[in-house]
């Protein structure tokens, strides 16, 4: 488990890797806190945020030196190795040592036992994925499981595990700049046409933008008018200061959300929207590319309206009428343009509890995992790269001024701008925090519960101390669930990876002040 | 795991006490200081979650030094072994002997079990309670308890003192004055006689170095012909022993009857490569003291025999469980381990032969349940002393899911004998379905109680005549304790063998014989044999949890003058048929037994 | 030892051996390693349960399953023993229906069984939970957390003791009545081993003082619980309830005849879990997940089981 909290993010998920370490599963978990998901590993390796591509080179290189490389695959099924084995080559154990924080012996321990598994997995969530360099940590991982050959088997593989119920069917649905549904290229002109003919309609030939790049395009004028379904960047952001400005300066806005969030506030016209998941019928991807169906339980309040019920409704006042489809009607117009989503009706969703794409046929189970294909003989589709990849520290530097590095994450009970899981009552809920080591507590002279100033390069916010005896010293911890309250993303940086457009929410470099004088 | 402890802090002086069972603390994440090292890695996977069977032992030791178990001692605990607090309390609440409420540093329990109330501890009783006030109240530095058999039986009254920060002791007799002066931390130090009237003579098997032999001299044990079925069975090889064991035909003697050989030879033949020997030393059968008399006796003849069956089975541990109110038979055992490791008797390489094997002793805690063998399991795993469903059986699925041999301590206090004497020369010895001798526990009402040593065969009444006869008129006999049933006395002259108490729907069980002479308040030892049951049923499965109660009630609205016995048979059917384990299979044994036989009848 | 396709890397499953059973004399053909439950299912023999749940360990507690096997000494419980070739199985004999009254019997007088949907099955096996006497006194609140094990207390048998104690309500999300709990140690597994793996709860005390027990008794939100509320979801006899049923219920206003489960998908993380809405007057009531989905096995966590209040705060 490397940079994931998954015991409180993902609780379900993280039962299946428990039933697996209660069958004798070993578990190595990468991460600054040593978390609740930490706690349950065999070894916890207490890395410094952001060296994460360190780490990862080590352990290559170890497994390089040691031997314990899978020739064969790396032979037969990828490509680029001689190249990636000389970029690692610096990333000795105590020089990987000295960068991530972590003991050179426990990066060979790990090194060993990844390499020495009869199966073995990487599993990562944010802590990978919310860094300026995301895609490189990630293809940072991507080598370790080609040089070992532990990807496309059953129980091996590389595991991202998704933050959201549908940020997967958002992706598989074409909600992309750059992918119609199914991941086809919107720059391949005969997947193109495949939908300006069955659209009756021109498309673009060029990629879109994506959220950072539409921010910067709105910060510069260049986009002036704004649609937003479902997301609330006025409080979810990298420094949101910022975004918010660049809102209030777009010409218009259309909010279109389940409640009146901060950003619905500052829209020109708001659509009140009906609950995806219990109050409309359609279908939802999860982590594991299961795509299963959603129903309707209740009518939704008021005006609330079915999402594509407002979007057929603006159609037709832009001229268009597309008619009423039921959701299973517009279900299977998506098949009929993505292949990979062929075979699975309604009918089947709902028999089988769900299919994992791809699924080409009606015949088809689903694909239990990926990759398969490298293991074949010869393998299907070109080999799979290796990637060398360097290491880029967070943009965001410690200095005297600012010398905590602040990372966030999710508790258990709450849920991102907490827009949905403010609603019920959780035994478990705190008042938003900033978790500190006692060391640093007792450095800085503040005691538990005492509200102290957090001063990052961006901007300044309160919030009580509370102490976490799973961080260190020179580490803090705070969450996006109440920013109402404490509006952590005032903090964090808008630095982001040009690759994946994530911004960098888990390395902000903070001080901390306090405000009275007086220890409660 | 990711545990939530509890915000009560240990005292050193509770930390003190459960590292000295558990050793130092390995780093700041298993209840040490926190260092910067601990900053970086932390290794609490599965070997920290596999430590769980030290928890009973961290327990006692908290319990022995500082007299209860604190929040924050349990916490203390549960941060060494990775053990959620939710966990270790249902353990600490499950045993008599542990308490998670503060009490008085010195806590007495006085046995008012059947065998004593035959031997008339009841006065004893009243005594204590018009000095020391009632049972259970807790003002001052001391309290006293009643409670179930101390296995002390031959003195008539028992006393066993808990008392924090000194070792355990008890106190056979114990006449109300001496209980008073424990009670005003006046102990004494000095351990009950054995309880084995024949020690010395001659003839005897399992009982030979009884009294005779110095049980803490290893040396004095092997000049009395100690070691040489161990050296002999290494000379033999392990098949030829399971085959003596096998030809002796020799009987479990805790109370099932089940052939030894049998179980020896299906967890040897078991594939796995990890094995356990058992020695069920949880003797805590109402009326019964035999094992401990062997162990207290001849301790370093158990640990052989432990170690001829690991040699013969393949196992190289074994563990040692004994009942928490044996503290003078375990130091004994304690020291004849560490002897015997001293001496290569024990350890990497037993006798020079490669024969890798040791014992390591596990005390309980106050729990009749823990004798039933899976129950012991969950005890020495560190889990609550419930039963398991059998199948699988021991020898398939046993102690940590391993293959394993569960023998009672006189089974295996035969098995040297056997070695010495061959096989066929044991099973020519008996009456052909009981083999060798038998001890057996006289109490009660009889001259000389104690622990007998006959052959089996020997009549009922040639064994009450070997115990100086009975004491006032004959009412009854219980055999086999709580577990067991009254015998008609017109049977006297019935064989013990197992057969034929079998034959008049009676047991031998663990050999205990209580003897009731007409003075004797019948109604009164039944209920207390109801009561026993009630307060041991584990609770696990319905019909011993909450029949065992119900039985309890009925027995109390008979003797109110109400007819209950149609609301008895029925509880005795759904124990019998419907319960878990033995303990509720049996629990309306005694009881119908005494219907049957009219013994409530004066 | 798992073995794989090479080609396609998928699991190969050993070929399925089958054994043959007896039940009430009609043969049945099991997949090795079922159990005598299974067997009894297959058979259309319905069995009463209480304690067993399909996605746990059985423990094998409550003993209303028992069964009559020819050869074995005392009855079986139907839930956890393995079907093994050859067996002769009674499901009905006089000596299982004696047994199942009996358990029925002494749960009946000592526990709250309302809501255990057992009825039926008193009423097939005439079993009269009055028959040990009028209830005892109910304990006071705590009252049973302080038990010592072995301690006796005398009893007079003018009453029959009980389990009987108030409810525990310590917080928002859900409510613990043992008065109904029949120790069955489903949600003990649900929130260790078998689900959860939190180990907020355990079976604490020994006997008929035994019970579901935070450390040292302490109230929950003081515990480690999570609130997944996957105890609540396995319970077989309403101890366990969230809030919102037992208010409705106190207020004589739930009505299950009235509302509809409709199956959907979470809406937070994406794992996939599924969800069971029940909606009564076009408002979620409860949530709960189904037992037969692989995501979940009927397991949810805090947002998943209660964090639907969402979608129905229509005041301001």
């Amino acid at each position: 488990m490397w940079g994931s909290n998954a015991r409180n993010a993902h609780p379900i998920f993280f039962h299946h890797v428990l039933k697996g370490l209660r069958n004798g599963a070993r578990m190595f978990t990468v991460d600054p806190r040593r978390s609740e998901t930490a706690q349950w590993a065999d070894v916890w390796l207490g890395i410094d945020v952001g060296t994460d591509i360190p780490l990862a080179n080590a352990i290559g290189r170890e497994i390089i030196h040691a031997g314990l490389t899978n020739d064969e695959f790396i032979e037969r099924a990828t490509i680029g190795f001689e190249d990636y084995q000389t970029s690692v080559e610096p990333w000795t154990l105590d020089v990987a040592s000295d960068v991530t924080g972590v003991p050179a012996e426990a990066i060979r321990q790990l090194a060993h036992e990844y390499a020495r598994a009869p199966t073995a997995q990487l599993c990562w969530t944010l802590g990978i994925t919310e860094h300026h360099n995301a895609t490189d940590n990630v293809l940072s991982l991507i080598n370790l499981s080609l040089l070992t050959g532990h990807v496309g088997r059953y129980g091996s593989g590389l595991v991202p595990v998704r933050g959201q119920n549908n940020v997967q069917g958002g992706g598989d649905m074409g909600a992309l700049p750059n992918k119609y549904p199914g991941f086809q290229d919107v720059e391949n002109d005969e997947i193109r046409l495949k939908f300006e003919t069955s659209w009756g309609s021109p498309l673009p030939a060029q990629n879109g933008w994506h959220l950072s790049q539409m921010f910067e395009a709105m910060d510069k004028g260049q986009m002036r008018s704004l649609y937003v379904i479902g997301e609330n960047p006025a409080q979810s952001e990298a420094d949101v200061s910022h975004a918010i400005d660049v809102l209030n300066r777009l010409d218009f806005m259309v909010v279109q959300d389940i409640f009146m969030t901060k950003t619905a506030e500052l829209a020109d016209v708001v659509f009140p929207a009906a609950a995806g998941w219990a109050e409309t019928d359609g279908t939802v991807t999860s982590s594991e590319r299961r795509v299963q169906l959603v129903r309707k339980a209740l009518d939704p309040p008021g005006e609330a309206r079915d999402d594509s019920d407002i979007i057929l409704d603006l159609a037709r006042a832009m001229g268009h009428d597309w008619g009423n489809p039921t959701a299973e009607q517009v279900w299977d117009e998506l098949r009929s343009l993505s292949p990979m989503h062929a075979g699975m009706s309604y009918k089947r969703l709902d028999e089988l509890g769900g299919i994992q794409w791809p699924c080409p046929d009606e015949n088809h189970p689903g694909e239990l995992f990926l990759h398969s294909r490298l293991w074949s003989d010869p393998i299907g589709g070109p080999p799979a790269p290796f990637t060398p990849v360097e290491h880029s520290p967070p943009l965001d530097e410690l200095s005297e001024d600012y010398p905590i590095r602040l990372t966030t994450g999710r508790r258990l009970d709450s849920y991102n701008t907490g827009v949905q899981s403010i609603g019920y009552t959780s035994p478990i809920r705190d008042e938003e925090t900033i978790d500190l080591s006692p060391e640093d507590g007792e450095m800085l002279g503040v005691g538990e519960g005492e509200l102290v100033r957090i001063v990052s390069r961006r901007g300044v916010i309160e919030a009580p101390v509370r102490f976490d005896r799973g961080l260190r010293a020179g580490l803090a911890f705070m969450t996006p669930h109440f920013p109402d309250e404490v509006d952590t993303n005032q903090l964090t940086a808008d630095a982001w990876d040009p690759k994946s457009g994530t911004a960098e929410f888990k390395a902000t470099a903070i001080r901390i002040e306090r405000i009275s004088e007086t220890v409660s | 795991m990711d545990i939530k402890f509890m915000h009560a802090e240990a005292t050193d002086a509770e930390k003190s006490a459960v590292d000295a069972v558990l050793g130092a603390p390995d780093s700041g994440w298993d209840g040490g200081d926190h260092s910067r090292a601990d900053d970086r890695i932390a290794r609490l996977g599965h070997d920290a979650r596999s430590r769980r069977d030290e928890l009973l032992p961290a327990l006692h030791g908290l319990q022995d030094r500082i007299g209860w178990i604190s929040e924050g001692g349990l916490n203390y605990i549960c941060r060494r072994l990775t053990i959620p607090p939710a966990e270790a309390y249902g353990v600490a609440t499950f045993y008599a002997l542990l308490s998670v409420q503060e009490r008085p540093p010195i806590v007495v329990h006085v046995c008012d079990d059947t065998a004593c109330r035959a031997a008339g501890v009841m006065e004893i009783i009243e005594d204590l309670e018009s000095i020391a006030g009632a049972s259970g109240n807790a003002d001052g530095d001391s309290m006293w308890l009643t409670s179930p058999c101390l296995g002390q039986c031959d003195k008539g009254s028992a006393a066993f003192i808990q008392s924090a920060g000194a070792p355990n002791r008890v106190i056979a007799p114990s006449p109300a004055t001496d209980i008073v002066s424990a009670l005003a931390g006046e102990i004494p130090s000095t351990a009950p006689s054995l309880g084995a009237p024949q020690a010395g003579s001659a003839g005897l098997q399992l009982l030979r170095r009884v009294g005779v032999v110095d049980p803490w001299d290893l040396e004095d044990y092997r000049f009395h012909g100690g070691y040489a079925a161990l050296r002999m069975a290494v000379h033999m090889g392990p098949a030829a022993v399971l085959r003596e064991i096998k030809d002796a035909e020799v009987r479990g003697r805790g109370g099932a009857a089940f052939p030894a050989g049998i179980k020896w030879q299906g967890a040897a033949s078991h594939p796995s490569r990890t094995k356990y020997i058992v020695c069920n030393a949880d003797e805590s059968e109402t009326g019964t003291f035999k094992d401990r008399v062997l162990m207290e006796g001849d301790p370093y003849a158990v640990i052989e025999a432990m170690t001829i069956a690991g040699y013969a089975v393949g196992a190289e541990k074994g563990y040692l469980y004994i009942r928490g109110e044996y503290p003078v038979a375990e130091e004994l055992l304690a020291n004849a381990i560490t002897k015997a490791r001293a001496k290569g008797l024990l350890g990497s390489d037993v006798l020079g032969s490669g024969f890798a094997f040791d014992v390591e002793i596990r005390r309980g805690a106050g729990a009749y349940i823990c004798g039933e063998e899976t129950a012991l399991f969950n005890s020495i795993e560190g889990y609550r002393g419930e039963p398991r469903s059998k199948p699988p059986f021991p020898t398939d699925v046993g102690l940590f899911g391993e293959p394993t041999v569960v023998n009672n301590v006189e089974t295996l206090a035969n098995v040297p004998l056997i070695l010495m004497g061959g096989g066929p020369g044991f099973a020519a010895s008996g009456t052909g379905g009981s083999n060798g001798t038998k001890l057996f526990c006289l109490a009660g009402a009889v001259e000389k109680p104690g622990v007998y040593e006959v052959p089996f065969g020997t009549t009922i009444r040639e064994l009450l005549d070997l115990a100086g006869g009975v004491r006032g008129e004959l009412h009854a006999i219980l055999v086999g304790g709580a577990a067991g049933r009254f015998l008609p006395i017109s049977r006297l002259d019935t064989p013990l063998t197992f057969e034929h108490l079998r034959d008049i729907k009676g047991t031998l069980g663990s050999g205990a014989i209580m003897v009731f002479n007409t003075e004797a308040d019948m109604g009164a030892a039944v209920r207390r044999v109801a009561a026993f049951f009630r307060d041991e049923s584990c609770g696990q499965c319905v019909p011993c949890r909450v029949g065992t109660v119900r039985q309890e009630e009925a027995l109390a609205r008979m003797e109110a003058g109400s007819d209950e016995r149609a609301v008895l048979d029925d509880l005795a059917m759904v124990l019998r048929d419907a319960s878990i384990c033995g303990l509720g299979q049996l629990a309306a044994e005694a009881v119908q037994s005494a219907f049957e036989l009219g013994v409530l009848e004066s | 030892m798992t073995t794989f396709d090479t080609t396609t890397w998928t699991r190969i499953e050993p070929p399925a051996r089958k054994v043959k059973v007896s039940i009430d004399g009609e043969d049945v053909i099991v997949t090795e390693g079922a159990t005598v439950l299974d067997a009894c299912r297959q058979a259309g023999v319905d069995t009463p349960t209480l304690c067993y749940g399909d996605t746990l360990t059985p423990v094998n507690a409550c003993r209303v399953c028992v069964v009559e096997v020819e050869g074995s000494r005392a009855l079986v419980p139907a839930c956890s023993r393995e079907a093994e070739g050859g067996m002769e199985i009674s499901t009905d004999s006089n000596r299982v229906r004696k047994s199942r009254q009996l358990v029925l019997e002494l749960l009946g007088s000592s526990v709250n069984l309302k809501l255990a949907g057992m009825k039926h099955w008193m009423d097939r096996y005439d079993a009269d939970a009055g028959r040990f006497g009028p209830p005892g006194e109910p304990a006071g609140a705590g009252e049973r957390d302080q038990a010592q094990p072995g301690h006796h207390h005398d009893v007079d048998g003018a009453t029959a003791a009980t389990v009987t104690e108030p409810p525990r309500i310590d917080n928002a999300l859900y409510m613990r009545d043992y008065a109904k709990c029949i120790l069955c140690y489903k949600c003990v597994e649900a929130c260790g081993e078998d689900a959860q793996n939190t180990f907020a709860i355990a079976v604490a005390g020994r006997g008929f003082e035994a019970r579901i027990s935070t450390e040292f008794a302490v109230e929950l939100p003081d515990s480690a619980c999570v609130f997944c509320g996957n105890c609540i979801g396995v319970c077989p006899t309403g101890a366990l309830m969230p809030m919102t049923e037992w208010t409705m219920r106190q207020a004589g206003t739930w009505n299950e005849e009235e509302q509809t489960i409709t199956r959907t998908v979470c809406s937070f993380c994406g794992v996939g879990c599924n969800l069971e809405l029940h909606v009564q007057d076009n408002k979620v009531v409860k949530a709960t997940s189904p037992e037969d989905h692989s995501v979940t096995s009927g397991h949810l966590c805090i947002k998943g089981r209660f964090g639907w209040e969402h979608i129905q705060s229509v005041d301001d």
